[in-house]
């Protein structure tokens, strides 16, 4: 049970195996051209995969030799624009799916305007889509998909098209819908991510980068992409006692629950918060010192991102404007040994 | 459509009132010029006109014979485009196989053909000793010069203007809102019939109106395949060549009628183009 995908498209460099159980949500994050749009395009059916298969509930999608066209699937593709049919009435649109399934006229609009209540959005019923805001096409486009009662339900950065005002109670819409049911997300967003699935899948060109748990990815990412994500340093590297060395030969202090046989590939990961920023080499610190090159700056309320290449350090606003940084200061990170958390990769 | 206006943006975009236009002002003129070409040939059918004899002239019985003729005939023509081209425009602009742009070289091959070669063509297919004679002999069916003749020359003329206009429709369109169709469960014909044409319906009536307008102005295809018989096969631009010799005056005087007619359906296909939905 539940839905399971293994397929490569040449074409694209994609080649990825997932899998989800019965009633589960999964987010996949991934940079641009990672291949989410791939993915969901394959679940759907608008692409066929060079080799690989696909099972739904026990049902074959396609395999080596079968293919289930997208209207036998039970797969419901939710685009990243809600894509309402602007020459049908919000619920015309919502009545697609049943009417298309051979209800009548009647009972489509009947079971439309359930679900269009399931959304909170009854009142849009008899608007036009050119009609409504971004938000409410957005709502509308969740109800014409569960209209379809889908099998598998996919998502695709349904929120990136919102305005910040109205994501919020998208987002608690959508965590509603989704409990109980199949689902794939694709997102930029962890918030989503925590917020609507159970596990995570990174996709790094056309690959599974990491896969697992939401909370294990966001506290212990594999991949320098989750990491950024979760707003959290990541350094690769080889363990050494007490911490590990990363492919440009620095050091680092760390802990570790429990401690690694040296020599094995480990990440060491710490908060951007627990980083000073000084601008000469602290003399005589027990603390790990980096020597780095500030690339990018970003203020945000009292606070300053200060990024250099991988790495970035969050201070005070008024220490960054006694630093006097600028991008291509030189200036040395450090980080206590006990903020920096090492695992094996 | 309703009355309802979807989208304003593409609006806004469609007829910039204001702002800057980047054209060096000498352009305009050269504009001008070719505006000019177009328009006084029409205005100086305008100044020929016999007004006192006008009403008599274009209500003679040949007249309203011809006109009906034309219309009748332009109409079915249409249809025929609208069930014929259809299809071939959906096969060009939302698949791929092998030879698909020879394919639609040659579909739009009237277009760029003298009527006068595709009469001939016409002929040595449905005529009497034509590809098709003797099958259609067979089934005692007789095609050439009869009004049947004419709706099939008019047909073979104006059907690419219907293939062109609504496969850039087609285009335009996208298929987006077809995959999110299917998605919802629907078959490829519900879609078809529940979202593809009603998202083109503004194109595929502007190519339905040109097809009409070319049907209406057809005459070498006509004339060679179907022959000029008054109130069978002789149409609105056969009548008017034939009373030039004769009747100039009641020439002209059809002329401004076929004018009229082809400004109205021009006028239609520009504001059933115009509200395209995106």
């Amino acid at each position: 049970m539940g839905f399971a995908l293994e397929a490569a498209v040449h074409a694209r460099r994609f080649d990825v195996a997932l899998s989800m159980g019965d009633g589960e949500t999964l987010a996949v994050l991934g940079p641009n051209g990672a291949g989410k749009s791939t993915l969901l395009a394959l679940a759907a059916g608008l692409l066929r995969a060079d080799t690989g298969s696909a099972e739904l509930d026990g049902r074959s999608l396609f395999g080596p030799r079968s293919f289930l066209p997208p209207h036998r699937r039970g797969v419901c593709l939710l685009p990243q624009e809600p894509l309402l049919f602007p020459h049908l009435s919000v619920l015309d649109n919502v009545a697609f799916a049943p009417r298309s399934a051979g209800e009548s006229r009647a009972a489509s609009r009947a079971s439309a305007r359930g679900w269009l209540a399931e959304v909170e959005a009854s009142e849009l019923a008899d608007k036009r889509p050119g009609e409504l805001s971004g938000g409410q096409a957005q709502r509308v486009a969740v109800a014409r998909a569960l209209a379809a009662r889908p099998s598998l339900l996919l998502l695709d950065e349904p929120l990136a098209s919102i305005d910040a005002a109205a994501a919020p109670g998208l987002r608690r819409m959508l965590r509603r819908v989704l409990a109980e049911r199949n689902a794939v997300i694709v997102t930029h967003d962890l918030l989503d991510a925590l917020i609507l699935a159970d596990t995570v899948t990174v996709l790094e060109e056309g690959r599974v980068a990491e896969a697992g748990s939401t909370q294990s990815v966001v506290e212990r990412p594999r991949s320098s992409f989750a990491a950024g994500l979760a707003g959290l340093n990541f350094v690769p590297g080889t363990s050494v006692p007490s911490g590990l060395v990363d492919a440009a030969g620095r050091r680092l202090e760390a802990v570790s629950e429990n401690p690694l046989p040296a020599g094995v590939s480990a990440a060491a990961v710490f908060s951007p918060r627990s980083v000073s920023v000084f601008p000469a080499a602290p003399a005589g610190s027990p603390r790990n010192v980096l020597r780095v090159s500030v690339t990018d700056l970003e203020p945000h309320g009292e606070f300053v991102t200060v990024r250099a290449g991988h790495l970035s350090a969050e201070i005070s606003t008024s220490a960054a404007a006694e630093l006097d940084l600028v991008p291509g200061s030189e200036v040395w990170f450090t980080v206590k040994a006990t903020a920096v958390t090492l695992y094996p990769l | 459509m309703t009355g309802t206006r979807p989208l304003t943006a593409p609006e806004r975009v469609r007829r910039p009132r204001v702002g800057f236009s980047g054209l060096p002002p000498w352009l305009f003129l050269v504009a001008a010029l070719g505006a000019l070409f177009i328009l006084l040939p029409l205005a100086a059918v305008v100044t020929r006109v016999d007004w006192a004899r006008f009403p008599e002239l274009v209500t003679s019985e040949s007249s309203l014979a011809a006109l009906k003729l034309s219309l009748t005939t332009s109409a079915a023509a249409t249809a025929l485009c609208v069930v014929a081209g259809t299809p071939m425009a959906l096969v060009l602009a939302r698949s791929a196989f092998p030879g698909q742009q020879v394919l639609r070289a040659l579909v739009l091959l009237p277009l760029v053909l003298p009527p006068v070669v595709g009469g001939i063509a016409l002929l040595y297919t449905f005529g009497r000793q034509g590809l098709l004679g003797g099958t259609l002999r067979a089934l005692g069916v007789e095609i050439a010069f009869s009004t049947t003749a004419v709706v099939l020359a008019q047909t073979f003329v104006a059907l690419p203007f219907l293939v062109l206009s609504l496969e850039g429709a087609l285009r335009s369109a996208g298929g987006r809102y077809e995959a999110v169709a299917a998605t919802l469960g629907a078959s490829p014909t519900t879609v078809l019939r529940r979202v593809t044409i009603p998202l083109v319906l503004p194109g595929l009536l502007s190519g339905a109106v040109l097809s009409f307008a070319r049907a209406l102005g057809e005459f070498g295809a006509t004339l060679t395949f179907a022959g000029s018989l008054q109130g069978v096969t002789r149409t609105l631009p056969l009548e008017i060549y034939l009373q030039r010799e004769t009747d100039p005056d009641a020439a002209v005087a059809l002329s401004l009628v076929l004018v009229a007619v082809a400004v109205l359906v021009v006028g239609l296909a520009h504001r059933s183009s115009a509200p395209a939905v995106r």
